[in-house]
């Protein structure tokens, strides 16, 4: 266990989550955008990272020491914005932007346009090495801040992300995280019935690094899990975030219909109530 | 090329901490001075092109001065999206050198052969496109991209070209082009490793009683259009030399220039490759000759040309 660890607030974590749910359901409705499906089920990773791990000051947000979050899986830019915007790097108000003319908040998380956006993400298997290259950047300069990577499942595809997972593993970067938001889809299939990931935890593990399945869910035990870097193992952390896609919305959980379906103003009332909204 | 290029990345690395050689597994032996010196900031990458670029960019993005190196395709267009997302997008200064450019590596095959580079990399937004002459000219571009804060591209050729320099460059400068000789008739705009071609091609045309300028264009982009604006107005023929596609190239980046800058030109003249993959086997000499490349058959064709 290393010096900075904290017990987390679980019920103020539980109660952040519901909150933030019910902000990227209205958002896809007003937008009628896209990846509501994937972006409900990382919210609880978003939470427990912003909420309570990363070593991060909204105020000063390109902060040197600062740790790093990196969306990789972009397309769930919403929960990121939500998280971004309730966690102080913007003001809330500009959530109602969202994918509007002339804004700063695209279907995509943008490069250097938004504070709080370590990386332009949106081409999948782009973040981790981006990451990589912080993580390492971070050992030169003799920094001790963290990474972390969140990605998803169907990224996991792109030979991209092997590269990276032998790399990191290779240069014994134990100041990196990779959180795979594992909801069992991709956009148009099943995760493992399009390429096989299955033993995704023992893939990784195979790669060199240190890996664990956990309930992507459980915003405490992700709490725990991601501040115990370093973990003396010399190796990188992946978690294995099991995780259900529409999370938190009876209608819309293990549906991927909500892949691309925004909701209409009558399910957004629904939901809000599901989520003790209303 | 290849050697001058360890050499300055040796030196520069003593003068600037944040410079990290990221290398693709090639390069045995050629960075051992670079690794003794610095060995935390020397990585072999393996061959893992796409992570390579996408580490270039988290490091610059972290306050770092990358460079990434590897044989021309290997370097571009196998990681052409982390080029374009990773570093161009966020602006920031990831090196991009390439070994081997258009046909120095003429005997390995078209698997090799690096002919379209230019014509990617140049469609970029934010990406600096460098092709050096010669050594010294490496030596320079390196030195000036390490002095700015963009991404870059630079395509060497190989290992023992032609000096056409005679020293270190002191004023070099990215995108202003360097006049070799001066002439009066013509004006040969060469870019990279096809220099010392172009030299040949001057003096077998001064040899026929025809004066030729030779400028080295080592950049592409951003082009030299005061240089440009100049060859078109004082010379009966402008001709572009490269070893690289005849589309989407260097004289393409002239054409472009010429239609938009509303020029009517005299006589112009693009050397490049023609868009087939060359198969045959053989090195660089004879896959120039074969595609009408070597400076007396520029020279032949400019004569021709003029008549």
């Amino acid at each position: 266990m290393n010096a900075a660890y904290r017990e987390p607030d679980v019920a103020a974590l539980k109660a952040r989550a519901a909150q933030l749910r019910g902000t990227v359901v209205t958002m896809c409705h007003d937008s009628s955008s896209a990846h509501l499906g994937s972006s409900l089920s990382c919210l609880d990773v978003l939470t427990a990272a912003y909420w309570h791990v990363l070593n991060i000051d909204p105020a000063n947000p390109t902060d040197p020491d600062r740790d790093r979050f990196i969306l990789s899986k972009g397309h769930a830019a919403m929960a990121l914005y939500a998280t971004l915007a309730n966690r102080g790097y913007f003001p809330v108000e500009e959530l109602k932007t969202y994918n509007q003319d002339n804004g700063r908040l695209a279907e995509h998380p943008p490069a250097n346009l938004l504070p709080g956006v370590e990386a332009a993400t949106g081409s999948l298997g782009h973040g981790l090495p981006i990451g990589i290259g912080m993580a390492v950047a971070g050992r030169i300069q003799k920094r001790n801040y963290k990474v972390y990577a969140l990605l998803s499942d169907g990224e996991n595809n792109e030979g991209s992300v092997w590269e990276g997972a032998m790399f990191a593993s290779a240069q014994k970067l134990e100041n990196l995280c990779v959180i795979v938001d594992y909801n069992k889809w991709q956009a148009t299939a099943r995760s493992n019935e399009t390429l096989m990931l299955a033993p995704l935890a023992e893939k990784w593990r195979a790669f060199g690094w240190d890996a664990h399945e956990i309930d992507g869910h459980d915003v405490g035990e992700l709490a725990r899990r991601m501040q115990t870097l370093p973990n003396g193992s010399g190796k990188p952390v992946a978690l294995i975030a099991h995780t259900v896609k529409g999370k938190g919305v009876s209608f819309m959980e293990d549906d991927n219909n909500w892949h691309y379906r925004a909701p209409t103003a009558e399910e957004v009332v629904k939901a809000h109530k599901e989520l003790g909204l209303l | 090329m290849r050697n001058a290029f360890a050499d300055e990345l040796t030196s520069l690395g003593n003068d600037d901490p944040r410079l990290v050689m990221l290398s693709g597994d090639i390069g045995n032996k050629l960075f051992d001075k670079f690794r003794a010196a610095h060995p935390e900031r020397f990585i072999n990458c393996g061959v893992a092109e796409q992570n390579m670029t996408g580490v270039a960019a988290g490091l610059a993005m972290s306050g770092m001065r990358p460079v990434t190196y590897t044989i021309t395709p290997f370097c571009t267009t196998r990681c052409l999206e982390q080029i374009r997302t990773d570093a161009a997008y966020h602006d920031v200064p990831v090196t991009i050198v390439s070994v081997g450019a258009g046909l120095a590596y003429a005997g390995l095959g078209p698997t090799h052969h690096a002919c379209e580079d230019i014509a990617f990399l140049r469609a970029i937004p934010n990406m600096i496109v460098i092709a050096p002459g010669d050594a010294w000219e490496v030596r320079a571009a390196l030195r000036a991209v390490m002095q700015q804060n963009k991404p870059a591209y630079i395509r060497m050729g190989k290992k023992g070209e032609p000096l056409v320099h005679k020293g270190r460059l002191e004023n070099f400068k990215i995108g202003e082009s360097i006049t070799i000789e001066q002439g009066s008739d013509v004006c040969l705009l060469s870019t990279g490793n096809m220099l010392p071609e172009v030299v040949e091609a001057a003096h077998a045309l001064k040899a026929k009683g025809v004066s030729a300028e030779v400028v080295s264009f080592h950049t592409v982009k951003p082009l030299d259009e005061k240089r440009l604006q100049d060859a078109f107005s004082r010379y009966k023929l402008v001709a572009t030399i490269e070893e690289h596609s005849l589309i989407g190239g260097f004289g393409s980046a002239v054409a472009e220039w010429i239609v938009d800058a509303g020029i009517a030109p005299k006589k112009f003249l693009r050397f490049g490759t023609p868009d087939a993959f060359f198969k045959k086997s053989g090195e660089q000499e004879f896959a120039r000759e074969q595609l009408e490349l070597t400076g007396h058959q520029i020279a032949d064709r400019i004569l021709h040309k003029l008549a």
